[in-house]
């Protein structure tokens, strides 16, 4: 009996907290929205053309490829993970996919589901040697990113894909408009939005958090951890494998290094988003206009003619205004549960 | 902590392997001396033998060739060039390169290739002094030294294939952006790297060139660095054409930066207002030079560079050449070859592509 | 949520797992053992480096192979004590950089090596000072912030020097770190290595200073509480790591006699993974110096083979590192969870088996970063 009303106290508190803690993600995807905006504002204020329609799709195309992957890293972050392999898987299926097409001749459509299936394999070898094998995630990945990248290189051998092989109904994804939205943006907000609904309405996607704020818990909760944590590593290699297969149709050139240091821009744009490194905290359209916010950083400072060397140092300051900045949120928000919990008591 | 005590067994056995190592070590320096003792003689009479002009090439050259990065097309086609050049003297050149292409990265790599003690290295520098120390001691090790692409410092290696005068490029690169954009209006570099050195030395020229009468009418208002990385030279371009609004012709001098400035223009709506100039493959810009969004652009064969290289270094390591300028050599397909001052060797002019052309060359 | 997520697995995980939690961290055998490994593992290379080349095992291979492992092996000393306590530092290889930067732009304006040596350390002391106010203070997850402070700390050194190469240092100075001792296979710079393992391998395996960094990283909040000023020690680890990062970036400079802003881009991962290797746990409080100086060891030789074979591209030192990184970590676990096995089912026909949820949780938290 007396167990009973405990638990009904924790669940209405556990809801409240949730509630709470809910309005600050969105407050905290807001704060992100409106530094994106000054920033744009800024420019535009200083440099009209930035905001013309032209470069506006630039923006939105500049940044689709590090969304798509930020999107699948944001799954495998929530749960606690980290997967640095993402550049390599897409310097591989780039590749791939542009062998496919120019020396094979292979429809546009299967060339590009072969690569969503090439990094998918890659996920399913991260998920599983760090689940079952128990090898730390930040271990495995470190590793697969160097193995995966060596593999490219044999792979390609000192080829290079060039536009010209490539057909063009496939490099008008990478370039083209569909009703004046640039084709890859739309892709980009596809997977974003399909991988918002998977965490926010299917029970899987929610257990994602639940993992990533106490596994253990979690799992004498009954959530199959080992199989949602290859799941979200299935999801981050199919998606880089995705991004792979559009590098190749926006940029026509390919080679071995393809990609190459894109797993630290792509965490990036998650954690500067408001995903949290330490798991269970976090959406996807937040990592989604990080990744925005990342790319518009580097075209403002090109286009107000900052030198370029300043670009890697204030992205580098970014992030860490970031987490710091969700820190002292944080804290905030702690103190006011305690304080709830107290007034409660 | 008791990791001392309990471990002992351990120290013990790696102090074994340590002293072992030591021992062989030394062993191994003294083997080295008497080696190379032994095959001095043989060295400097070849070296003695030098002016000889009229001498044989040696069979059974062995010889390393160093790209700037491996993977990287361009570098791999030079390097092809290198290795027919050695198979055609009856020799063997094995390619051995970094992954990345850092200032200091190829000096592990080098370091190995010595202890290897082949006939000659022949090399594209990532950083023109990073590598002046190790290529010193590879002459120091009666290794010929070539670079060809991208020089190291002149005292650390014996002959430089130049495939262009810096003037001849720098130049060149004028004419075409004074070509493509009538004489006049503004133009635009999109460079590699900001450490580039080859991209830096015929950006200068550029420069010097556009202060001459002939080029008034061209400014050049912007030098952009892409990196060599796609991405980057994508964002780079986006930049340069809304920043100016009145660009007329974006000369990249880099095959990386070239091919994404045109395939970033060949999309876009200022296609054609703004013309695409530099150096590149043909391979690679065949698309955009007949979809008009680059009229001319320039090269060099890779692969001859790579050629003459490798003849280069034949002829040094068999003695029908000391690097001395003046010093003449038959250079397989591309005939006879003189040494200039500084010991370099000029490739030619670069060649232009244009629609008429290009269909011409594959590479 | 820090705080929770540190206490509920411990306060739930360990009352069962208890004495096999001890005997994962402080159990000398089983450091033994790792040790063993990588020391079986390097006569492995040994033996088949001198198959691949006849150059291999020779004095020649010891002291190239020193200059390209030098900057890791350096830098792998404190990273080594900064795993221990669960922490990690990212921006390491940025701060070599920016080093190497620094020295070139002080020695354009003229300053004398002496006093742009110890300036060049001092700003490395400076830059490990924020990342651990960062982490330390402010509780910020060092992974991110070291991310962050990666891409800040190359970003400076590209603003300090730019697109310039300084070369002009003095030949004293850089045939000193390119040489040998009495030119024979001694590398000079491995002087300061050894100096620099020796003085780590006491404070870290015969100090209080040592057990605390041990302590922090098997519970921090439970060193905290048994007085161990856990901030003041993570901190000074870092402003180690900064400084002998910089130290690095010195060495680095003086060795290719070249200062540019892009010098060892990629380098903490290798530093990283040597650390791993070396038989730290990622998850802190486990781990001796020892197995990390057989580790570097270990992948210098395999480089130094790779290198020296007929026909091997460089890119299979990739695979292989990447390979045996992950393998290193898996095997162990294997022959754990076989071995678990194995006692589960003796148990399970023995009255009274215990949970197998205890058994798997405690691994299972550790392993998720």
């Amino acid at each position: 009996m007396s167990t009973a009303d405990v638990a009904v106290d924790r669940r209405e508190a556990g809801e409240r907290a949730r509630r709470l803690s809910e309005m600050v993600f969105r407050m905290r995807e807001l704060g992100i929205v409106i530094a994106l905006l000054a920033l744009i504002a800024v420019t535009a204020i200083l440099e009209p053309r930035f905001i013309e329609l032209d470069s506006l799709k630039d923006l939105a195309r500049n940044a689709s490829i590090i969304a798509i992957i930020a999107a699948g890293q944001t799954l495998v972050i929530l749960t606690r993970n980290i997967d640095l392999s993402v550049g390599s898987v897409l310097g591989l299926a780039a590749f791939f996919c542009g062998d496919m097409l120019s020396n094979h001749g292979m429809p546009i459509i299967v060339a590009i589901l072969l690569c969503i299936g090439l990094g998918a394999t890659c996920g399913i070898i991260n998920g599983v040697l760090t689940t079952y094998g128990r090898v730390p995630a930040l271990v495995v990945t470190l590793g697969t990113m160097y193995v995966f990248r060596g593999i490219a290189f044999v792979y390609t051998d000192g080829r290079q894909i060039n536009a010209e092989t490539l057909p063009d109904s496939f490099l008008n994804i990478g370039t083209g408009t569909i009703l004046g939205i640039p084709t890859i943006a739309l892709i980009a907000f596809v997977v974003v939005v399909i991988v918002g609904l998977y965490l926010s309405n299917y029970r899987s996607g929610r257990e994602l958090y639940a993992i990533g704020s106490n596994d253990a818990a979690a799992k004498l909760a009954g959530i199959r951890v080992d199989r949602r944590v290859v799941g979200a590593f299935v999801a981050s290699g199919a998606l880089a494998g995705l991004g792979g297969a559009l590098y190749a149709a926006r940029f026509g050139t390919v080679d071995a290094t393809a990609g190459t240091g894109y797993e630290l821009t792509v965490i990036s744009a998650a954690v500067v988003g408001g995903v949290a490194i330490n798991g269970g905290v976090g959406s996807v359209y937040g990592a989604a206009i990080g990744a925005i916010l990342l790319g518009c950083i580097t075209s403002s400072l090109i286009v107000l003619r900052i030198d370029s060397f300043w670009q890697q140092a204030a992205v580098g300051a970014l992030l860490i205004a970031a987490i710091a900045f969700d820190r002292l949120v944080g804290l905030r928000l702690d103190a006011a549960l305690r304080q709830r919990s107290a007034r409660r008591a | 902590m008791s990791l001392f005590h309990r471990s002992r067994a351990l120290w013990v056995a790696v102090l074994a392997i340590v002293l072992a190592m030591v021992v062989a070590a030394c062993g191994d320096t003294k083997d080295d001396t008497e080696t190379s003792a032994s095959s001095a003689p043989a060295t400097t009479a070849d070296g003695g033998a030098a002016a000889n002009a009229d001498g044989e090439y040696r069979r059974g050259l062995k010889a390393i060739v160093m790209p700037k990065q491996l993977g990287n097309p361009y570098e791999e086609l030079e390097d092809s060039g290198t290795v027919e050049a050695f198979e055609e003297l009856g020799g063997e050149a094995s390619i051995e390169g970094p992954t990345d292409a850092g200032a200091s990265s190829q000096v592990p790599i080098l370091q190995s290739a010595i202890q290897k003690q082949p006939d000659a290295i022949i090399l594209a520098a990532n950083d023109p002094n990073a590598v002046a120390p190790v290529l010193k001691q590879a002459i120091a090790r009666d290794i010929r030294v070539v670079t060809q692409d991208s020089d190291a410092a002149p005292d650390a290696r014996q002959i430089f294939i130049n495939q262009a005068t810096t003037e001849g490029i720098g130049e060149s690169l004028a004419r075409m952006a004074s070509q493509v954009t009538g004489g006049r209006g503004e133009i635009a570099v999109l460079s590699a790297t900001a450490n580039a050195t080859n991209q830096n030395a015929w950006i200068r020229v550029l420069r010097e060139r556009l202060e001459t009468p002939e080029y008034s009418g061209l400014r050049l208002v912007k030098v952009a660095y892409g990196d060599d990385d796609d991405q980057k030279s994508f964002q780079e371009t986006q930049g340069l054409l809304s920043a100016y609004p009145n660009l007329r012709a974006i000369v990249a001098p880099t095959t990386v930066g070239i091919a994404a400035a045109a395939r970033y223009l060949s999309t876009s709506p200022k296609k054609g207002r703004v013309q695409v100039t530099g150096l590149g493959t043909p391979d690679q810009m065949r698309k955009f030079v007949k979809d008009g969004t680059s009229e001319v652009f320039a090269l060099w064969n890779p692969k001859d560079v790579g050629y003459l290289g490798g003849y280069a270094a034949a002829a040094l390591a068999s003695g029908i050449i000391t690097g001395a300028e003046g010093e003449r050599f038959e250079a397989g397909r591309l005939g006879e070859r003189e040494i200039l001052a500084n010991g370099e060797i000029v490739l030619g002019p670069p060649t232009e592509f244009t629609r008429e052309n290009i269909d011409d060359f594959r590479f | 949520m820090p705080e929770l997520a540190t206490t509920t697995p411990s306060a739930g995980g360990t009352p069962p797992a208890a004495p096999s939690k001890s005997g994962v961290r402080f159990d000398p055998s089983n450091l033994v053992r790792w040790e063993t490994l990588i020391v079986g593992l390097i006569i492995v290379v040994l033996f088949v480096g001198s198959g691949l080349s006849e150059q291999f095992f020779t004095a020649a291979s010891f002291t190239t192979g020193s200059f390209d492992m030098i900057e890791v092996a350096l830098i792998a000393l404190p990273m080594t004590l900064i795993v221990i306590t669960g922490e990690i530092d990212l921006s390491v290889a940025s701060i070599l950089g920016l080093s190497s930067a620094l020295m070139g732009e002080l020695w354009n304006a003229g300053l004398p090596l002496e006093l742009i040596m110890p300036i060049c350390i001092a700003m490395g002391a400076v830059c490990g000072v924020v990342n651990g106010f960062l982490v330390t203070q402010l509780g910020l997850p060092s992974l991110a912030v070291t991310i962050g402070t990666l891409g800040l700390y190359r970003g400076l050194a590209l603003v300090i020097l730019g697109d310039e190469s300084i070369t002009s240092f003095p030949s004293a100075w850089t045939e000193r770190a390119f040489g040998t001792i009495n030119d024979g296979w001694f590398p000079n710079v491995m002087v300061i290595f050894v100096i620099l393992a020796v003085l780590f391998a006491i404070a870290l395996h015969a100090t209080p200073f040592g057990r605390s960094i041990y302590a922090i990283g098997a519970n921090k909040e439970a060193a905290r509480f048994s007085g161990i000023r856990t901030k003041r020690i993570t901190m000074s680890l870092y402003v180690l790591a900064g400084a002998v990062a910089a130290l690095a970036g010195i060495v680095m400079t003086l060795r290719n006699s070249t200062a540019a802003a892009n010098v060892g881009v990629g380098l903490e991962l290798t530093v990283v993974a040597a650390v791993l290797l070396g038989g730290v746990s990622i998850f802190g409080g486990k781990g001796s110096l020892f197995g990390v100086i057989l580790a570097v060891f270990l992948l210098g030789a395999i480089q130094k083979a790779l290198l020296l074979a007929d026909g091997v591209s460089s890119y299979w030192i990739q695979i292989v590192t990447g390979t045996l990184l992950v393998v290193s970590v898996l095997g162990p676990n294997l022959v754990v969870r076989a071995r678990e096995a194995r006692t589960r089912a003796t148990r399970s026909r023995a009255p009274g088996a215990a949970p197998p949820a205890t058994t798997t949780t405690k691994p299972r938290k550790e392993e998720d970063r």
